[in-house]
């Protein structure tokens, strides 16, 4: 590392984090986009169908259909990139970039492997080094403003159903919220820190999901919700208001819509990973280095992403009053009742 | 000192990427409008009115009661991280805290503002 630094001018620190960034964008991008793929075919394997397999490398290669994703890509990038006269146009080019922006940066806080000494340097495997003050606050931020995205598209958007979809996931979103902030509160009280280091290094021995199983499947239901996902795809329901949000969005847009909806899952699904299952430790390895706590946390987060696909071609969607219901009446008790419990058996400890 | 630089070197290649990304399918995608593409995708009968109405007061409801939960959470947040150092004296604080939270929350599900129809 000094010498590649040496080489290009840059101080190694800077070289280290110009890294870390290229890993942050470019690990759940391309895991996005491949998770684009995986949905499609896997889709196609639970209904027992085949799935996209015609496009091909040259017209010879099929790859089970990999190059489906370039395949799309190209599509989206030479379609005509069409603006109706009646959106607001400022706030319809902006709200792709406020969906994706929300989508990149919650992983810019996760660990995504054991730090390790070289040198004489510690070099921490997450964006943001431990000691920032944030921890997993930041997360919850940054996942919040990604109502902003869908909200700006519906309203620039001028169209009835756009404007249903926002409205509703809005709504959606947001009664979410609180019972998901509560459910990492209880985190925050075992590990004693916002730091998702801190947060890892006190699930040695035992995964916060055994302890706060009802925390777990409050905070997953949520993070369904808050990506938007099947079974509380309000924001889209192609079945009732055509494409929602995106109804009026295409070519290259739609495309960064579309893949956003993809990263946001991979930044939920190392949320989970590493506030309940362990983020990168392994099961009764105390130090694992570098290469198999990276594996560990990318075989957890793969899960993770597959159990969202895996639901969504598995359940029916809500309707929308079953959702606020299940939202307010159901997940906030769970998820108070999981918090109260949780404060007395610490405080019974000392 | 912690540097959040990486935050925002993150967020300008996030920013670029689909920036340059539109301006170069720019030179190469085609554009043909016409009147029937311009017109908003509705159903195919000619659009009557705006899209921004009037909306049911229920969201709106739905944001005032998520205000007052969130701020909830926010105070839960330093007292979670706290609770050992502040004891007995926190507990009693946040169980009154909660409480009075968890009576209005009792109130608002009698008045029926959860109810959905």
């Amino acid at each position: 590392m000094p010498t590649l630094a040496h080489l290009l001018h840059l101080s190694p620190e800077t070289l280290w984090m110009v890294a870390k960034v290229l890993i942050v964008f470019g690990g759940p991008f391309t895991l996005a986009s491949l998770l684009t793929w995986v949905e499609r075919r896997g889709a196609a394997m639970i209904q027992d169908r085949i799935g996209p397999n015609r496009a091909a490398l040259f017209g010879k290669w099929r790859l089970l259909g990999l190059p489906q994703i370039a395949a799309d890509g190209i599509k989206a990038f030479l379609k005509e990139d069409l603006v109706p006269p009646h959106v607001n146009k400022l706030v319809f080019w902006v709200a792709p970039l406020l969906t994706f922006l929300p989508a990149v940066m919650g992983f810019a806080i996760i660990p995504f492997g054991q730090s390790f000494v070289s040198g004489g340097q510690t070099y921490h495997l997450s964006l943001l080094d431990p000691g920032n003050g944030m921890g997993m606050l930041y997360p919850l931020a940054i996942g919040s403003m990604a109502v902003y995205g869908v909200l700006t598209a519906a309203w620039s958007s001028n169209n009835k159903w756009s404007i249903l979809g926002g409205m509703r996931a809005s709504a959606q979103m947001v009664s979410y919220e609180i019972a998901m902030s509560l459910a990492v509160i209880t985190i925050f009280m075992r590990a004693g820190a916002y730091d998702p280091h801190q947060i890892i290094q006190a699930q040695w021995g035992l995964w916060n999901v055994l302890p706060q199983f009802l925390g777990f499947l409050v905070f997953t239901t949520c993070m369904f919700a808050e990506t938007n996902r099947l079974p509380f795809d309000f924001a889209e329901g192609e079945a009732e208001i055509v494409a929602g949000y995106l109804t009026e969005y295409g070519s290259m847009k739609f495309a960064l819509m579309y893949l956003s909806e993809y990263v946001h899952m991979v930044t939920a699904s190392a949320l989970i990973v590493t506030l309940y299952f362990g983020g990168w430790r392994v099961p009764f390895v105390a130090d694992p280095g570098v290469w198999l706590s990276v594996l560990a946390f990318l075989v957890k987060l793969l899960f993770f992403c597959w159990l969202f696909i895996w639901i969504r071609w598995t359940l029916p969607r809500f309707r929308y009053d079953q959702l606020m219901k299940l939202g307010w009446k159901v997940m906030l008790p769970l998820s108070m009742a999981n918090f109260l419990f949780h404060a007395f058996l610490m405080f019974k400890r000392g | 000192m912690p540097s959040y630089a990486p935050i925002l070197l993150l967020i300008l290649v996030a920013i670029a990427l689909p920036v340059v990304i539109w301006n170069t399918s720019r030179l190469l995608r085609p554009s043909w409008p016409s009147a029937a593409k311009a017109s908003t995708y509705e159903c195919g009968i000619v659009t009557v009115s705006e899209a921004r109405e009037k909306f049911t007061v229920r969201y709106y409801l739905v944001a005032v009661m998520f205000l007052v939960f969130d701020v909830e959470t926010v105070f839960l947040m330093p007292w979670a991280i706290q609770m050992k150092e502040l004891a007995v004296f926190g507990l009693v604080e946040i169980g009154i805290f909660l409480f009075l939270l968890l009576f209005g929350y009792g109130y608002i599900w009698s008045k029926g503002a959860l109810t959905w129809e």
